[in-house]
């Protein structure tokens, strides 16, 4: 009984690492850039809904709400006036600025916030579980799986459905002949990295609520979604959920033997599937 | 335009007339000077106090950790953020040897950066099989996993470190030398041998790395940089030389990674797997200075170390500015502070550029260099 505790602890784990790959999948996807700030960026949104919380009294699932369009907005700018200059046939100038980034986010945070770690609490829900014929699953993971779900529903109707969607497909496939379409791929970047930054508030929600965080914990979320997507296979939202899945089991699988082997485990993982499917498990893009 | 068809046939008839160089005036006046400056630092251990001697050892083996990123980034378009393994694993196996193996620890440091080299060659299976941007941070999961596995090294302190044994350290090969001849105490000589150790590692990766770019490697290397499918098309092995550049970079970063903490005598996971001291100053030194260049990190570095002793103290406000003026340079000056000084000057201080010399002067009527 108890593995198959664990195994579902696992997956409801892996909810939580697809909200923090989805956004990281979202840019990629769409620019092909990676934001080695990715994992930075959601732990000052944890910052950020800890604030308003704190400062405002809100709910922590209001205060993400209002947190959103803020991050929204910082993901358009940093994506129009920064990152969109780095964009190119060299991958040098954009892993270089985002890799700034990062130290440049995680020491405003350690100035602004001190190192010491946080939480954001949610009351009632942190410790309440629900029963399933003798296994018990604690109604944050639940609820964090089901958010990751809808917010991979979402995002594909985004892409599939809406004439945004379309424009980021377009602009994907080819650049220049969406600018010839009349798409302008300067201000379709920023939409899709503001879009990404909404998800980000979504993960720092429940990062912020389901276990400590400080200014330093980026790197290791940036490590986590990386993996999700890779395990997943690149081009494919679904495959990204299922690749968090399995990082998620394998890191609680590790715990379960070692807790000091939990990370390493979700590594291995990571690692065996480099090996044994280097495209990932569920590829859709070429590249 | 017959004066192409001339030229031809002068070569043809005067096959010694042209030459291809990469040495200018400039570069033969600064071979004497980097000797001159080589003697002169070498010297420095007699001369100067022991603070001096430990800040200009810390330039030196950032020095040669910065011009090895420089090799693997800027050279062979390898964008590692995960360097800090090789640091990390040949700081442990000096460690691992010293103390469980009873070495010498000078005889330690070379056999360290093998061991390191040995680790890249899983580590490249691996990474390489990532695509550009997703190379990076694939080179940094090996690395964490590199810190986990050392963390459970329970003989080696574990998660907590351990430390160097004064009894290992007391008697290093050529220490009682030199403090014979230098009448130098215990503690100093075992800093200036440290010391010599990174002037002769950074010496040696700059003259390396220089002469790889000179050669028909570096050429290839060039040649992949700009275009990759061309490069192939024309018989250059892509992937081999990045590997071999992969192996060779980790076997030296290993090397200093050995002597940086044979110097500090105490090491833990975190500190020796750190991607802030080894990898983003690193990263930090290069961009700041001038990518794809072999001026640019000896710039960097000594802009690095001025700002940090300037401005250290502020602690985190220091990291996020070193961060900020890395994103400038990179978005206004790609090229960094050399590429600004080279472009105003023209200078090249160590010229890879090949340039067509000597021949019979063409007459022609326009200024150009092909008529």
């Amino acid at each position: 009984m108890s593995f198959i505790d664990t195994l579902l602890q696992g997956i409801l784990l892996g909810g939580l690492y697809a909200l923090f790959a989805a956004g990281l999948s979202l840019v990629f996807g769409i620019m092909r850039l990676v934001n080695l700030a990715h994992g930075d960026l959601i732990v000052l949104a944890a910052f950020l809904i800890l604030l308003i919380v704190s400062t405002l009294g809100l709910d922590p699932f209001l205060a993400a709400v209002v947190a959103a369009p803020l991050m929204f907005g910082l993901g358009w700018l940093l994506q129009y006036y920064l990152l969109n200059r780095t964009l190119g046939k060299d991958i040098l100038p954009p892993l270089l600025v985002t890799f700034g980034l990062s130290i440049v986010i995680q020491n405003g945070l350690l100035e602004s916030f001190t190192a010491d770690s946080r939480r954001i609490s949610a009351n009632a829900m942190e410790t309440a579980s629900v029963d399933f014929g003798g296994i018990s699953a604690g109604v944050m993971p639940l609820v964090t799986f089901v958010s990751s779900v809808l917010v991979i529903v979402a995002l594909n109707q985004l892409i599939y459905r809406t004439s945004l969607g379309r424009a980021f497909r377009a602009t994907s496939d080819d650049v220049v002949t969406a600018t010839l379409m009349g798409i302008r791929p300067n201000s379709i970047f920023a939409i899709a990295t503001g879009t990404a930054m909404m998800i980000v508030t979504v993960a720092a929600l429940y990062l912020g609520m389901r276990a400590n965080f400080d200014p330093t914990a980026g790197p290791a979320r940036l490590i986590y979604a990386f993996e999700a997507v890779i395990i997943g296979g690149l081009g494919s939202l679904w495959g990204t959920l299922a690749g968090g899945i399995i990082l998620g089991v394998a890191q609680t699988v590790g715990a379960a033997i070692n807790p000091e082997w939990q990370i390493l485990a979700g590594h291995i993982a990571f690692l065996l599937v480099l090996l044994f499917r280097p495209r990932g498990l569920f590829p859709r893009a070429m590249d | 335009m017959t004066t192409g068809f001339n030229s031809i046939r002068t070569e043809i008839e005067q096959p010694q007339a042209w030459r291809v160089e990469t040495r200018t005036r400039l570069s033969g006046a600064i071979a004497v000077v980097a000797i001159v400056a080589v003697a002169v630092l070498a010297a420095a251990p007699v001369f100067v106090s022991r603070g001096v001697v430990q800040d200009l050892f810390f330039i030196l083996t950032m020095l040669t950790l910065a011009q090895n990123w420089n090799l693997l980034a800027g050279y062979a378009g390898l964008i590692s953020v995960g360097q800090q393994l090789f640091v990390g694993c040949g700081a442990y196996a000096l460690f691992g040897l010293v103390i469980l193996g009873g070495l010498d620890p000078i005889l330690a440091i070379p056999i360290a950066g093998l061991l390191a080299m040995l680790v890249a060659v899983p580590t490249a299976f691996f990474s390489f099989r990532l695509y550009g941007p997703y190379f990076a941070i694939g080179t940094w999961v090996i690395a964490e996993v590199g810190r986990l596995l050392f963390a459970q090294w329970k003989m080696l302190g574990g998660g907590t470190g351990t430390s160097l044994p004064r009894e290992a350290t007391k008697d290093m090969l050529g220490l009682s030398l030199l403090q014979d001849w230098f009448g130098m105490r215990a503690s100093a000589a075992a800093d200036a041998l440290a010391y010599w150790l990174a002037l002769a590692l950074a010496t040696l990766t700059i003259g390396l790395v220089y002469k790889l770019l000179r050669s028909k490697q570096g050429l290839g290397l060039a040649a992949v940089r700009d275009n990759e499918n061309a490069a192939r098309a024309i018989g250059v092995d892509a992937r081999r030389l990045k590997t071999a550049i992969y192996l060779l970079t980790a076997f030296l970063t290993g090397v200093v990674g050995a002597l940086i903490y044979l110097q500090k005598a105490r090491i833990s996971p975190d500190a020796a797997f750190s991607l802030t001291d080894w990898t983003a100053y690193v990263v930090f030194i290069v961009v700041i200075g001038g990518i794809g260049t072999i001026e640019g990190p000896i710039l960097g570095v000594l802009v690095f170390f001025l700002l940090q002793n300037a401005f250290s103290n502020y602690g985190s406000w220091y990291l996020l500015a070193l961060g900020a003026l890395a994103i400038v340079i990179m978005l206004f000056a790609p090229r960094g502070l050399w590429g600004l000084i080279s472009d105003r000057t023209g200078w090249e201080l160590f010229p890879v550029r090949r340039l067509l010399k000597g021949g019979p002067p063409i007459k022609t009527d326009k200024g150009g260099p092909h008529g």
